[in-house]
């Protein structure tokens, strides 16, 4: 059983490692704001943000064709995008079953791609570079509701005895997936869907019941619905210069494209 | 066809030859381990946590697979031809009866095996409640495995392979968690199930001493020490250098 669930972080200890965590995530929030507000015809533009975020992935020793690759395993949910090369109005270049698809279109859904693909690469920066501990307090300390980090930081912990939960049961399965000499095995189509429901089922009670033994096991240390943290160290100036690198890069590259390239 | 199968599995031996196994992690979990057991023998697999038990049950019905070493059940070399007829063959109860009954209700759970296999209605209904009925467990078809106890979700998983009528049945740790009573009823049951070559991995030494006359020690993923129950059970050196305890 292989699910991509994996822990994205990896050790290092380059400067991107070592930036303060609040700085990452405002950068990375602003530029994945940018990436989106890029014209969608800004061809050039789309180069230039990928230079930066891959100048990026090298100063944080990760690797600029391994970034992009692995941003592209988002790329199937941006398919759903795939409907604007049929609806935007603009001169025909091809169709495909008696549908038109225009050459607007073509250029948007092209934008699409190209804009979650580094926005992908961006969010993986940040997911790469900085323990995900890390992360939850620069998020609380950005006045993110003590109750959405909490939230989240269970979510993550729990994702893996989730992923553990589901490939054992997965496992018993095949324990059990037999067959008999003259019988042709495996069952029908429905009946495999029905034991993949109940399966589903199975996982969602366990993690129901899970949840509350959890609960339990939390007011039981005295949790009141406030995550108590140490306080986050202070935030140092030079963080912030270096976090504007980034971020004057991306003006440059926004000013460029809304000038000659819109 | 059914001719040849069952001149095969006349003899129901698990032999395993130099197994080794490593995990993605690069962890070394079984290390050039032999092992057989005769038809219709019940072995005892003693050792203490992490010493590789689990994984080798687990390659005994091919849910993991190692490159190094070979596998034979009932005769047959386990390998992707022969897969389906020997996890047919072989009945896998896992340690944590919550990871085995991945049904909401029993009777779906305990159907599944021969439903897999492709028998006729009749003859699923039919071992269905067979199973049950060895496991003392009749009424509780149309119960929700949810909500059962341990106690009997472990006989409920016990049922999910005898419905297979497997001619192997490897158990991993049959008494974990259970009470005095519960423990009493599974090593009766056990017991009187005769037809079945046995492994049971377990902590358990009396459990131990009462179904297997022999037992082998695994530690380490290596096999340390193998013989008459009796005699490893008598051996305190021995048992204490492996983490694990005489029983009386």
């Amino acid at each position: 059983m292989n699910f991509s669930l994996q822990e994205r972080y990896r050790a290092g200890d380059s400067l991107l490692h070592r930036l303060d965590p609040r700085i990452k995530v405002v950068v990375t929030l602003v530029l994945i704001v940018g990436i989106v507000m890029t014209p969608s015809a800004a061809w050039p533009a789309y180069a230039l943000l990928w230079v930066l975020l891959g100048g990026l992935a090298l100063l944080g020793r990760l690797g600029f064709w391994r970034l992009a690759r692995t941003a592209g395993l988002a790329l199937p949910f941006s398919l759903a995008a795939a409907t604007l090369m049929f609806t935007t109005p603009g001169n025909e270049v091809l169709r495909v079953f008696g549908l038109v698809v225009s050459d607007a279109g073509l250029a948007r859904f092209a934008a699409v791609l190209l804009k979650s693909w580094l926005a992908v690469q961006a969010a993986l920066l940040l997911a790469m570079t900085t323990p995900f501990t890390d992360l939850l307090w620069a998020l609380a300390s950005l006045r993110l509701p003590q109750t959405l980090v909490a939230i989240i930081g269970l979510m993550y912990r729990y994702l893996f005895t989730l992923r553990d939960e589901a490939e054992r049961l997965m496992r018993a399965r095949a324990a059990r997936s037999g067959s008999a000499a003259n019988h042709r095995s495996g069952g029908s189509l429905g009946w495999r869907a029905r034991v993949a429901g109940g399966m589903v089922g199975s996982l969602f009670l366990r993690s129901y019941e899970r949840s509350e033994r959890v609960y339990a096991a939390m007011l039981a240390r005295g949790y009141t619905g406030r995550m108590r943290a140490l306080d986050p160290p202070p935030l140092r100036w030079q963080a912030v210069v270096l976090g504007g690198v980034p971020l004057a890069a991306l003006a440059i590259i926004q000013l460029l494209a809304a000038r000659w390239w819109a | 066809m059914v001719g040849l199968n069952e001149r095969v599995m006349s003899h129901h031996t698990i032999e395993v030859e130099n197994l080794s196994f490593r995990y993605p992690d690069g962890r070394l979990a079984l290390d050039d381990v032999s092992l057989t057991v005769a038809p219709d023998e019940k072995v005892a697999l003693v050792g203490p946590n992490g010493s590789g038990k689990s994984t080798l049950l687990l390659h005994l019905n091919g849910v993991l697979r190692s490159p190094t070493g070979t596998i034979r059940l009932g005769g047959l070399p386990l390998n992707d031809r022969n897969l389906g007829q020997i996890r047919a063959w072989v009945g896998l109860v896992f340690q944590n009866p919550d990871d085995q009954l991945f049904s909401p209700r029993v009777y779906q759970d305990v159907a599944f095996g021969p439903l897999h296999m492709g028998l006729p209605e009749a003859e699923v209904r039919a071992r269905v409640e067979r199973a049950l009925a060895v496991v003392g467990m009749g009424d509780y078809a149309e119960r929700v495995s949810f909500h059962l106890s341990v106690g009997e979700k472990k006989r409920i998983a016990i049922a999910t392979v005898l419905s297979m009528e497997p001619k192997i049945l490897v158990l991993d740790e049959p008494s974990a968690g259970l009470d005095p009573r519960a423990r009493r009823h599974l090593i009766a049951l056990l017991r009187d199930l005769k037809q079945q070559t046995m492994l049971i991995s377990t902590h358990d030494m009396r459990l131990a001493a009462e179904l297997c006359a022999r037992a082998v020690v695994l530690d380490g993923g290596r096999v340390v020490a193998e013989g008459p129950t009796e005699h490893i059970l008598n051996d305190a050196d021995l048992l204490e250098r492996h983490g694990l305890e005489k029983p009386f």
